[in-house]
């Protein structure tokens, strides 16, 4: 077929070729080497009781961290899309702080922090509460590498809603929270799944932010990718081959079913 | 120099967006493509420029009788006028109109003086001397477009294409524009071929009308020839006012509401006229429009000068009778 | 007294609120770690401060933090430009399924795209043992770190650029075709110019990202110091030998190499926002 831009040959064949070389030849190669190890050890592996401990944690957490910060998120968005105020600008900015902020500066600083005699730490541990070293500090952490991204896919859609709908709304004597309530949040739905999306998968395979505040206790605060490193420092290269593969699926499962869920909410609302 | 298409298919995927095309469009011609949106003229005016490829088969594009099918768009020798103007908008007014000149193979591209004087030139021509040091958008929607026109002209293009040149524009530039590139033409007598999807712009402008109906050419001719004999009921309703009368279950006449003739009701004769009622009458301006209601209950419009309408001294209510004369298809 | 806001707007003190409201959940979640990275630092004061900084071993860290990123920022910018051009002025087949490809890295762990290289370059690695035999080292050494930081930062130039030139159509590449421009020319003097500011910015977050990738380039480096310790290595081996304050004084280079990337982006933004965004 003959096109009327030029480079279409170069582009095709340097894309694929680098995306090959860097992407699909290593995962594939690690599947290659899991799937080497054979049914029984895959099964023996996958359900020990610290892989099960491991994955519990890193699913929950994730999960929960990406729930709050959709909650989070959908407040800061919708304050810097619709107000109008000093600082907001500079606000607006610091959003994408733990997108540039190497995970390694953030997982010391949130210890720091955290931690029994940090700043926030001291006043929890007055109540009995311990962050860091526990799951909860697992929490915090994964909470604020996701919260960005909720908000930044919040924001253009916020932008784009238009003021026409909620005018609508107000002259049919929708008061200001049924409006929101009613109009303007199932709009924002799929903007906030996708957010929530993202900001799930990122956490999952979350690893520099979260190694200092954890503690890294097995079977109480050890995450998975953790698990891989110390199955690689013992060289049990199969074994870490296999919980690498396990979380690559569910994940790449759970990235699916919430697509397709999203695509169904599209739907309707187009 | 001339253009001729012949039997050009194009489909996107499985939508057929053109369907054994053939069309001759005259040297130093004005030719307008005229259709409703979908219709295949924008895609047909893409494959005269070489921006689209027709489907493989035996569709061809000729210029001056040379088939031009396989020479790359660069090559072809078009002056492209994009629908909003494509202006580079990085670059200055001037760097717009000379960069087809900087593209030329170091061999006979011109020397940089010379392609300044060449802009100017060109900005002579399109009427925006001064104009070369702006950029894009500081300028009005009327000055791009010009802008645009005498860029794709600084190539010396051996024909004009031109996609919605007035599109974008509001009513009142819209109407200068027009006139304005009629007399243009005239001047430089370039072969050109643009596409408009209204028709009053296609009649006033064109010496050829190309209308187009879903992926296919309807008919050609002058805007006298496809205004007055309209070939199908499509191009009867698409150029300008018409009434689609039923006579009965399955034949209609169509009449365009200025033949239709008016007379008292009292003059009515049952072998040649209808009767019939003015519902509304609007007056403003030289023609009258009236709206009137036949005696089966139809309703048509019937257009008289102002001067017949005080003559008749006719008013909401009257009875009348109308001529519709022969039946048209 | 009814309020008098517009309807699309809250009553002011449900906006004062919400705004105390968002300003609290960035200051605490956000503004306060930054505070705390430089608190920190300087918590022994500046003599400590600056000493950390000047050891010779952080200094190899940032060698070769600088070489890695000087590699693979590079490369990957390459292959922005070309994927984004690619399925942004053609339209093939599998097209989706290459942008789905682009996307991968997002959904995978760092430390299993460090993996993914020990377990074919490693020494127990499919070419591990050829490796070995004609003595290049890759694991354990900079192309280890150099790969693994191209695996996890390449999406980030072509996800800034396929958003902003689907945006921008063709129209203009188009017209310089009909010029008769050629596509290096088309490229240099039509595409770039309008896509330079995304384009900045999608290298800078690369560069910040591979400046400070941790997880993937921990597992492939071996953490052999004053020679394949990175920046966030280096941080992390003095975190956990509880040199705190020199920990946390590695870590504001990180942290202002973060605050330039995000001021810039913000200027570009700004800019872009004044020449691109403007109504015609």
């Amino acid at each position: 077929m003959k096109r009327v831009l030029p480079g279409f040959g170069l582009t095709m064949g340097f894309t694929v070729a680098y995306l090959g070389l860097v992407v699909l030849i290593p995962l594939v190669a690690l599947f290659i080497k899991a799937a080497g190890i054979g049914w029984h050890e895959w099964l023996e592996i996958l359900t020990s009781p610290r892989v099960l401990a491991a994955a519990k944690l890193t699913f929950g957490a994730s999960f929960c961290a990406a729930l709050l910060s959709s909650v989070t998120g959908l407040l800061v968005a919708w304050v810097l899309v619709r107000y109008e105020f000093p600082g907001r600008r500079f606000l607006d900015g610091m959003v994408d702080l733990p997108f540039a902020l190497p995970t390694a500066v953030a997982g010391i600083t949130l210890t720091a922090i955290y931690a029994p005699n940090g700043w926030i730490g001291e006043h929890l541990a007055k109540h009995g509460i311990q962050a860091a070293y526990n799951p909860l500090g697992v929490f915090i952490a994964l909470t604020f590498i996701g919260f960005p991204f909720v908000v930044r896919t919040l924001q253009p859609v916020m932008e784009d809603l238009g003021k026409e709908v909620e005018e609508a709304a107000a002259t049919l004597g929708a008061g200001r929270w049924t409006v929101f309530w009613r109009v303007i949040l199932p709009m924002l739905v799929p903007a906030l799944i996708t957010g929530f999306t993202l900001a799930f998968a990122r956490a999952i395979g979350e690893y520099g932010s979260v190694v200092f505040i954890s503690g890294n206790l097995p079977m109480k605060t050890e995450i998975l990718p953790l698990l891989i490193v110390s199955q690689l420092e013992q060289f049990k290269y199969g074994a870490a081959a296999v919980i690498a593969a396990g979380m690559l699926i569910v994940s790449f499962a759970l990235l699916f079913l919430i697509n397709l869920l999203q695509r169904r909410l599209d739907w309707q609302h187009r | 120099m001339s253009i001729t298409i012949r039997s050009i298919h194009k489909t996107f995927g499985s939508y057929k967006a053109l369907e054994d095309v053939s069309l001759d469009v005259p040297d130093g011609s004005l030719t307008a493509l005229l259709g409703p949106s979908g219709s295949g003229k924008t895609t047909l005016l893409r494959i005269v420029a070489g921006l689209e490829f027709a489907d493989d088969g035996p569709g061809k594009v000729l210029f001056h009788g040379e088939d031009v099918s396989g020479v790359p768009a660069g090559k072809r020798g078009v002056g492209f006028v994009f629908q909003h103007y494509a202006l580079f908008k990085h670059m200055t007014v001037g760097e717009n109109i000379g960069f087809g000149l900087t593209t030329l193979p170091r061999s006979n591209r011109p020397k940089k003086a010379e392609i300044g004087d060449r802009v100017r030139e060109l900005l002579k021509l399109v009427k925006l001397e001064g104009l070369e040091k702006r950029r894009p958008h500081e300028l009005s929607g009327g000055q791009r477009q010009r802008v645009a026109l005498a860029r794709a002209l600084a190539i010396k293009p051996k024909v004009l294409l031109l996609d919605e040149p007035f599109g974008a524009l509001d009513a009142q530039v819209r109407k200068d524009l027009r006139r304005w590139l009629r007399i243009f033409h005239d001047e430089i007598g370039l072969t050109t071929l643009f596409v408009t999807h209204d028709q009053e712009e296609a009649l006033e402008l064109a010496d050829q009308v190309v209308v187009m109906r879903n992926a296919r050419i309807e008919q050609v001719g002058s805007p006298q020839e496809i205004y007055d004999q309209p070939r199908s009921p499509f191009v009867y309703e698409f150029l300008g006012n018409v009434n689609k009368v039923a006579l009965n279950e399955d034949s209609n006449q169509y009449i365009r509401p200025h033949e239709i003739e008016v007379c008292f009701a009292a003059e009515h004769d049952p072998a040649s006229g209808r009767l019939a009622k003015i519902q509304h009458l609007f007056s403003a301006g030289p023609v009258a429009t009236l709206t009137v209601r036949l005696d089966d209950g139809q309703f048509l419009d019937v257009e008289l000068s102002r001067k017949q309408l005080d003559d008749l001294a006719l008013d909401v209510g009257d009875e009348i009778s109308l001529k519709l004369g022969s039946a048209a298809p | 007294m009814s309020s008098t806001h517009h309807v699309t707007t809250e009553s002011k003190p449900v906006r004062l609120l919400l705004i105390a409201a968002a300003a609290f959940i960035l200051g605490l979640f956000l503004l306060l770690p930054l505070v705390a990275v430089f608190a920190e630092a300087l918590r022994r004061g500046w003599e400590l401060f600056l000493a950390s900084l000047k050891e010779e071993e952080a200094w190899s860290a940032v060698k070769l933090t600088l070489m890695a990123a000087g590699l693979s920022v590079p490369l990957n910018t390459l292959f922005g430009l070309s994927a984004a051009w690619l399925v942004t002025k053609f339209r093939f087949r599998g097209r989706a399924f290459l942008l789905s490809l682009i996307d991968l890295p997002f959904a995978v762990s760092p430390v299993i795209a460090g993996l993914v290289w020990v377990l074919l370059f490693g020494a127990h690695g499919w070419f591990g043992p050829w490796l070995a035999e004609h003595d290049i080292r890759i694991i354990f050494a900079l192309p280890g770190i150099v790969i693994a930081t191209v695996f996890v930062t390449f999406p980030f130039v072509a996800r800034e650029l396929i958003p902003l030139m689907e945006s921008q159509g063709s129209d203009q590449e188009e017209a310089a075709v009909t010029l008769g421009a050629g596509g290096w020319r088309i490229f240099r003097s039509v595409t770039l110019p309008s896509i330079k500011w995304g384009l900045m910015y999608g290298v800078l977050l690369c560069n910040a990202r591979a400046m400070g990738e941790f997880g993937a380039v921990s597992v492939v480096s071996g953490h052999i110091r004053g020679e394949t310790n990175t920046l966030p290595l280096h941080i992390e081996v003095l975190y956990n030998e509880y040199q705190f304050s020199a920990a946390f004084a590695c870590a504001t280079i990180l942290a202002l190499l973060a605050l330039v990337t995000l001021g810039i982006k913000s200027l570009v933004e700004h800019l872009s926002g004044h020449s691109s965004n403007g109504r015609h």
